[in-house]
């Protein structure tokens, strides 16, 4: 029962994200869309990096770097996700 | 509010490391006896961390010509290149680097950290992309941060990642590659020809830092892209004076016939003052001398190789299967033997550099060392004596 009306991440784009956490998920922090990468799981930004570079290999697109600071959220790099797949 | 209190996280951590009786980012050097030995807290001590690795901070040559500078043109400039800032030196200094480079043109910036920012922000427009390999030097970051591009990152070294990104970038975008010969930390060296080969196949322009490669790679010291036989795929060089040339400043080189046109639109090179008549008089001297010291090349490398065996041998775990530079690190497994490591080392006369996250990749714990041409067969030796008297001293477990 999630309460969101926009930018509707997909439960699969959700899932294969979750799936990619989840070997850094070290503290077993289970993940929702509204996770955050910082205070939630605790990563620091050079893992998140990495992780980034992770996603963009698994959906074949570019998340740039300047992008960063805007994605706090599992749900909100799900939606940009979307949005750049989609883009084409 | 107070508008430090969000860097309390930091003091407790430094606070919670356990040095005793000195710390990494507070050492003095009281007094430096040469290129290789200085007194710190008064002990004398084999400096192994200092980046000088053509030993040129006491060229007499470079010496000699930054007093008559001072002499003649005084302590600085109190100007802007391309305000007052231009002296005669200024340009001799561009003239000399070209021609080490064997390039068109030259520009001479207060830093080298200000040149890859210079660089970086100015060549990076808002509709190009900028593609750097993620253990990049903060100047790259930064130059990326002050810029307009599109930033994307690609796997440390892997030529086959960078593709997999360029392949998503717009065709007719304009993409700039940044890479560097040596990486500073761990002391590894780039697989240029693949990397820029990868790059020209998708139409990059490229810019390879040399700072901690130039003066020993290359048959003229030019850095890994002369080493490599690639320089016909560089468009442009940056490097520094703060390594192997033993001043301070920065340059970029490039054949490019519009080059100088950056003059006008970089503002890390507009908005600050020149480098003094005596830091450029000395720098000229400097790289004319580098250009002829093939044999101190040839004896830096001999004992980089000497380190890198002798600790490889004494069992210690090293950041790369062979020395690649003059940069030789040793990886220690936490932050915790990492700090008295360095401490009872310093206490046994080597300064070295402590690193550290978020300085190194993945969350690693380095002692780093850099070796000088002027270092002595007997001083690495010492230097790797006292390496196994410390790993004594802490307990570390070496195989």
């Amino acid at each position: 029962m999630q309460e969101r009306t926009r930018n509707m991440a997909t439960a699969e784009t959700l899932e294969t994200i979750y799936g990619l956490i989840a070997p850094i998920n070290r503290k077993g922090v289970e993940l929702k869309p509204a996770s955050t990468f910082a205070v939630d799981l605790e990563l620091d930004s050079l893992t998140v990096m990495d992780l980034v570079a992770e996603i963009e290999d698994e959906f074949d697109i570019v998340l740039p770097l300047n992008m960063l600071p805007d994605l706090e959220t599992i749900e909100q790099v799900a939606d940009a996700v979307e949005k750049i797949v989609s883009a084409g | 509010m107070d508008l430090l209190d969000k860097f309390d996280p930091i003091v407790e951590l430094r606070s919670s490391l356990p040095f005793k009786k000195a710390d990494p980012f507070k050492v003095v050097i009281d007094e430096v006896i040469s290129e290789t030995e200085a007194i710190i807290g008064g002990r004398h001590t084999i400096l192994a961390g200092t980046n000088n690795y053509m030993g040129m901070t006491f060229d007499e040559g470079a010496i000699e010509a930054a007093k008559s500078a001072l002499d003649n043109f005084g302590t600085g400039t109190t100007g802007s290149r391309v305000l007052n800032g231009t002296y005669g030196g200024h340009k001799a200094l561009e003239a000399t680097i070209a021609d080490f480079y064997d390039m068109e043109h030259c520009m001479v910036f207060s830093t080298g950290y200000q040149a890859n920012l210079g660089m970086i922000s100015a060549l990076g427009g808002k509709d190009d992309y900028v593609i750097i390999d993620a253990d990049s030097h903060a100047s790259i970051y930064d130059g990326c941060s002050m810029g307009n591009a599109t930033i994307v990152r690609f796997k440390h070294n892997d030529p086959e990642n960078l593709e997999r990104r360029l392949r998503r970038l717009p065709e007719e975008a304009g993409k700039l590659l940044v890479v560097e010969g040596i990486y500073s930390m761990l002391g590894d060296a780039a697989p240029l020809k693949e990397l820029l080969e990868v790059g020209k196949k998708y139409g990059c322009m490229t810019l390879v830092d040399e700072a901690h490669s130039m003066g020993f790679s290359g048959e003229n010291g030019r850095g890994v892209a002369e080493e490599l036989g690639v320089e016909h795929m560089v468009d442009f060089y940056v490097g520094t004076f703060s390594k192997s040339v033993g001043t301070v400043g920065g340059f970029a080189v490039s054949n490019h016939p519009k080059f100088d046109v950056l003059r006008f639109v970089s503002r890390p090179y507009i908005f600050t003052a020149s480098l003094p008549p005596s830091v450029v008089a000395s720098a000229t001297k400097s790289i004319e001398a580098i250009k002829r010291s093939s044999n101190r090349r040839a004896h830096l490398w001999e004992n980089a190789r000497r380190l890198h065996t002798g600790l490889k041998n004494a069992g210690f775990e090293m950041c790369t299967p062979e020395a690649q530079s003059p940069i030789i690190a040793v990886h220690l497994a936490d932050v915790m033997l990492g700090t008295r490591f360095w401490e009872q080392l310093l206490l046994e006369g080597v300064y070295a550099n402590m690193a550290a996250p978020p300085a190194t990749p993945a969350g690693m714990f380095l002692l780093r060392i850099s070796v000088c041409a002027q270092h002595t067969p007997e001083q690495i030796d010492e230097i790797i004596a006292r390496f196994k008297r410390t790993a004594d001293a802490v307990g570390m477990d070496v195989k």
